[in-house]
């Protein structure tokens, strides 16, 4: 008798924390939505800003954290999938290379702040890239590197060894195995792995603050070397640093709603992607 | 260990192996294995688990390179030429000498692409001669009839036995000489067992096939000369005839008689 209550209060327990978890997340969304909305219309994410943010739209702040995203996948990704694939296929376990593992989930850990100061050492002055887009991207990539990793790894690692074995029986060198039997199944795993960091390079602040992100600037960038508004950048501003705070309060709430909206647009383009190859090697 | 040769005199031996052994790190799983495989006859590997017949199979196309902390000693050679020499090239090697696995693995493909995989990777673009090779290949493992309306189809939908033809299937697509099997029924049901070893039947005039089994009855039913191994090490080879009837060791009777096993 005993045991069935404890197993019903523990069953209970679970779920109250994940409801309150959800509705956590919950009010959160609803309260982004409701106050964001009423100010969210086309002006506002086309325009220039005016007045330092109190009026007009946020389109650098968009246009520059999209650049900043795109420039941040073209570093990571091929830097996180090629270190997966060695650290998975061609790396010989031992004790080096459980060090080096350690050493990127540590890397994972690091507080973003930490990265930025990182960026600024390295890319803004000692390459002398400046505050740009170049030097950001550079920062967010090394951010995010990690998660990708590590992600990538383990996705490359659940293909059964079966098929690599039946390919290189077949003849197929290792890096044809890996790029024809290895790479494709993994694809749908390496992509939900990254975008959880894709996710979490565009909404982070402290690595940019540092490197390239501009306190206003209504202007589109011409160059890599440009600096840029970033939307949580230009959150933090408008909540923390704006002299009419609570004027500005609507736009800060739909500055976030915009934020918001790319992220799941770039959650959404990744769920498609993985459908498309969950379809296509079904095992 | 010098003894009269089992095989009849005009015997071509395809696979020839002196003084093998083999290491898993530090510990030794093959012992001074020397052995003559004669070609295009079916040779079974039978004897207890763990006694180093899939680790001594894997040899012939150096599958066992792809494990780390492997070491072998000795000479092997496939039709004269030194396989392990410095420079031997491996993915020839792996071409002349197919293999086929204990568990089925078909590519997560159409059925068309899995028997395509070999001849595409080594060359092969020309869409008529490449469905040519498929056609040939899946009539060849006794598959094609069943198949041939559903080419295109993911290979993960076939029942387990007829992967399993499609792996050969796949396998004697890139033109091997040697087939190696690897316990190949021994997840199958006992109907699709049969069709594995009927078509093993079939294959015996053309490749050389070597088949390691724990099944004593097929290796009996199919195959032309059986190698008993125990420890990691060969005890007995000889005609599978004599093997079952007469066999010249006490230790191959145990076992055939089922006193250890």
């Amino acid at each position: 008798m005993r045991r069935q209550y404890s197993e019903q209060i523990i069953y209970v327990l679970i779920r109250l924390v994940m409801y309150s978890i959800v509705l956590v997340i919950g009010y959160i969304l609803f309260d982004i939505i409701r106050h964001g909305l009423p100010a969210l219309s086309w002006e506002f994410v086309s325009q220039y800003p005016r007045k330092s943010g109190a009026e007009g739209g946020i389109l650098p702040a968009i246009v520059g954290t999209l650049s900043l995203l795109v420039g941040t996948i073209a570093v990571a990704l091929p830097l996180g999938i090629c270190s997966a694939i060695y650290l998975s296929e061609y790396a010989e376990q031992n004790r080096f290379t459980d060090m080096i593992r350690l050493a990127i989930i540590t890397l994972a850990g690091v507080p973003s702040i930490v990265y930025g100061l990182f960026g600024l050492g390295l890319f803004v002055l000692f390459l002398n890239f400046g505050t740009s887009i170049l030097a950001g991207s550079l920062t967010l990539a090394c951010m995010i590197l990690p998660t990708i990793i590590v992600s990538s790894e383990e996705a490359l690692r659940a293909v059964p060894r079966g098929y690599r074995d039946a390919s290189l029986a077949l003849g197929a060198t290792k890096w044809e195995t890996i790029r024809t039997n290895v790479l494709p199944y993994s694809l749908s795993g390496i992509i939900t792995g990254s975008i959880l960091g894709i996710g979490r390079a565009a909404g982070e602040t402290a690595p940019i603050l540092l490197t390239v992100a501009a306190f206003y600037l209504p202007r589109l960038p011409n160059s890599i070397f440009d600096q840029v508004m970033a939307l949580p950048y230009h959150l933090y501003i408008l909540a923390t640093q704006h002299p009419e705070a609570d004027k500005v309060l609507p736009l800060q709430y739909a500055t976030a709603l915009v934020l918001l909206l790319l992220v799941l647009g770039l959650s959404l383009g990744a769920i498609f992607i993985r459908i498309h190859f969950r379809k296509k090697y079904r095992w | 260990m010098v003894e009269t040769s089992p095989f009849p005199a005009d015997t071509e031996h395809v696979i020839t192996a002196r003084q093998v052994n083999f290491f898993y790190g530090a510990t030794q799983a093959l012992f001074d294995i020397s052995m003559d495989i004669p070609g295009r006859r079916v040779t079974a590997f039978i004897g207890p688990s763990g006694c180093g017949k899939s680790t001594f199979l894997r040899i012939f196309n150096r599958m066992n390179d792809t494990i780390a902390g492997t070491r072998l000693e000795g000479d092997v050679r496939i039709n004269g030429e030194d396989i392990y020499e410095n420079g031997s090239n491996v993915v020839s090697l792996r071409r002349k000498v197919g293999m086929v696995f204990q568990k089925s693995n078909p590519f997560p493909k159409s059925i068309f692409d899995n028997v395509a995989y070999g001849p595409r990777i080594h060359g092969t673009k020309d869409r008529q001669e490449l469905a040519e090779i498929v056609e040939k290949s899946l009539v060849r493992s006794a598959l094609w009839d069943e198949v041939k309306d559903r080419l295109d189809t993911n290979a993960i939908g076939l029942s387990g036995g007829q992967q399993q033809r499609l792996c050969i299937a796949r396998a004697l697509a890139v033109g091997p000489e040697i087939l190696l099997m690897d316990e190949p029924a021994s997840a199958l049901d006992p109907k699709s067992t049969i069709r594995i070893e009927d078509l093993i039947g079939e294959l015996r005039n053309d490749y050389t096939i070597v088949i390691v089994t724990h099944n004593m009855q097929q290796a009996a039913r199919i195959s032309d000369y059986t190698a008993f191994f125990y420890e990691g090490r060969l005890v007995e080879f000889n005609p599978t005839k004599k093997i079952f009837t007469k066999p010249r060791e006490k230790q191959t009777e145990d076992y055939i008689t089922g006193r250890f096993g």
